[in-house]
């Protein structure tokens, strides 16, 4: 016994003596790709800056001017109510796809590659498909998704459930199969109905995927960007109590438009917003992981 | 009875089976619609978005001719950035985070468990958080080519990628590694040929996650590349559309169908990997 733990430890004393090729390049790159830019991007969130070498400390003006911007308040409800649509539909019609495939019927295997197909198309051509086919339609109603919100919002409803549909389908046929089929039989022998087996056998089976897609797909929601600058960039523009509010905007664009198209503002709003917006993201994040491991105990 | 019952399940069974075929008809209509309207001239792709391409409005190859050299920008250079930059970085993450990975699960000091909770951290960060002080960071080091944007990647996706390693090497049993120090491999040689190709599900997992990631991603390398030397796909099209006066609808389907089509045929060459890559990925929430 004590022979193996020396030997052990020689082992890793010997690996130890690798880390520079075994840590160094990923922890550089790391600092460079992460690290720095994380905490920096902190700092001078409490900064007024234009280049960040001028950058100068002034507490917290920068979320007050944030969280008083209308624009970025509209963003932040426009997001939120698009996810929770989102996230009900994705979550409601993945499941039903995933069930329905799981039953055995002809051709299974041929549906899920189709359901998954969208999922590979990156979302600026994503948003440019849709854009042709929402305004192929409309033009016929001589308008245009740019002209009003409702569309701009259902029709980033519509590419959103083309495209994480077969995502969240994958998932739940996971979590279908891994069901016991000798609970499934046992229901069947009590003469359990198939929506009763549904309900009170399959379901309860299967929440883990449930839990991961929910957060999956809310969290996906709040951080959409490529799509929504592709589809309809903000437009049309409103007027929110006289400021000037894009309103089909979510917040990752307006912080992104913050930051790169407004010269008046200075960036440190901006990086104030996208503090705000990540303390949301990790929240999220949190919410699911202590929902899980809840989950985990009482199973 | 019996016999009525199975008749009937059967039956709907197929309802089922044509129901959902239905659908997928449906689900593949917008792919089609990008077909159709890359041989339909331009004028005609806003009012008759719907109709084959037939008679006046049959365009022929002219809009992939023109979308060449569309956007002053020729077609065939974003292809080839797309391409080396993704190759690259893929190449470059899993090598080296599988290498680092290894090592903080073996060797798992204080430093190494930092990294680990760093990582597992970075993966709930939003990018909008860093993308303005990584733009300067890359541009400031020269990380702004296709050369060395992989670098970037490399940093920004280790999250994932060490994740996923470190969960994978430490259900490898030690015993193997101890063989193989004992019949004299020092840690380089046993991390390339014993540990390496036992992470080889892992591997492709990863590697389908970061193929898929970097080969779509528009806003970094847009805010990080020097966008009138460089372009890749997604920032090509994007300036399609993007730049406003006339935009030619035929061409801009014309190149994105260019660009899916290489995405499909790979999805249905390694579709069972792609799912399950998919599928393990989705812890990352």
């Amino acid at each position: 016994m004590n022979k193996k733990i020396k030997k052990d430890n020689s082992l890793i004393r010997q690996t130890r003596r690798w880390s520079p090729l075994f840590m160094w390049p990923v922890v550089a790159a790391f600092i460079i790709g992460f690290v720095w830019p994380f905490i920096q991007g902190i700092y001078l969130s409490f900064c007024k800056f234009r280049l960040i070498r001028d950058a100068e400390f002034i507490g917290v003006g920068n979320y007050a001017t944030a969280l008083q911007d209308a624009s970025f308040r509209h963003a932040f409800w426009y997001s939120a109510l698009f996810a929770i649509v989102s996230l009900v539909l994705i979550n409601v019609l993945a499941f039903a796809v995933a069930y329905a495939l799981t039953q055995g019927i002809r051709g299974s295997n041929l549906y899920r590659t189709v359901f998954f197909m969208p999922n590979l198309i990156g979302g600026i051509v994503l948003g440019y498909i849709w854009s042709m086919i929402f305004d192929g339609i409309l033009s016929r109603y001589n308008t245009s998704i740019l002209m009003e919100s409702k569309y701009g919002f259902w029709g980033l409803i519509i590419l959103i459930c083309w495209q994480q549909i077969g995502y969240m389908m994958i998932i739940y046929i996971a979590g279908l199969q891994a069901v016991p089929e000798d609970m499934l039989e046992a229901a069947k022998i009590d003469g359990a109905t198939k929506a009763q087996t549904l309900f009170k056998v399959t379901i309860p089976n299967v929440m883990p995927s449930i839990t991961i897609c929910t957060f999956l797909s809310l969290t996906n929601g709040f951080k959409l960007f490529d799509q929504n600058l592709a589809l309809t960039a903000g437009q049309p523009i409103t007027y929110v109590d006289g400021a000037m509010v894009k309103s089909t905007e979510m917040l990752a664009l307006n912080i992104y438009s913050t930051f790169y198209n407004s010269n008046s503002v200075y960036p440190g709003v901006a990086q104030a917003k996208a503090v705000l917006f990540f303390i949301l993201v990790a929240g999220l994040g949190l919410l699911q992981l202590s929902y899980t491991r809840k989950k985990e105990v009482q199973q | 009875m019996k016999h009525q019952t199975l008749a009937a399940e059967r039956r709907s069974k197929t309802i089922l089976s044509v129901v959902l075929g239905v659908i997928c008809v449906i689900y593949v209509l917008p792919v089609l619609a990008v077909v159709i309207n890359s041989f339909k001239l331009n004028t005609f792709v806003k009012t008759n978005t719907f109709d084959l391409p037939s008679g006046e409005m049959w365009a022929g190859w002219d809009n992939f001719i023109k979308g060449m050299t569309f956007g002053n920008y020729p077609f065939w250079k974003s292809a080839l950035y797309s391409v080396l930059i993704t190759v690259f970085s893929t190449f470059l993450i899993l090598l080296f985070t599988s290498m680092a990975a290894w090592y903080i699960a073996r060797v798992n000091s204080r430093l190494c468990r930092l990294v680990y909770y760093l990582c597992v951290f970075s993966m709930v960060v939003p990018f909008q958080m860093v993308m303005f002080t990584l733009s300067k960071t890359a541009d400031s080091l020269r990380l702004n080519t296709p050369w060395t944007i992989p670098i970037v990647y490399l940093g920004f996706g280790a999250g994932l990628a060490i994740f996923m390693f470190v969960g994978f090497v430490k259900s490898i049993p030690l015993e193997i590694e101890e063989a193989a120090a004992i019949d004299g491999c020092g840690p380089l040689r046993t991390f390339f040929s014993v540990v390496l190709p036992m992470l080889k599900p892992t591997l492709i997992s990863v590697g389908i996650l970061e193929i898929m990631w970097v080969w779509n991603d528009y806003l970094l390398p847009y805010l990080v590349l020097d966008i009138n030397e460089y372009r890749t796909i997604p920032i090509h099209i994007q300036y399609l559309k993007g730049s406003y006066g006339t935009v030619d609808l035929g061409a801009t389907m014309a190149l994105i169908l260019l660009s899916i089509i290489p995405v499909i045929v790979f999805y249905l060459l390694c579709q069972k990997h792609i799912i399950k890559g998919v599928a393990a990925g989705a812890v990352k929430g």
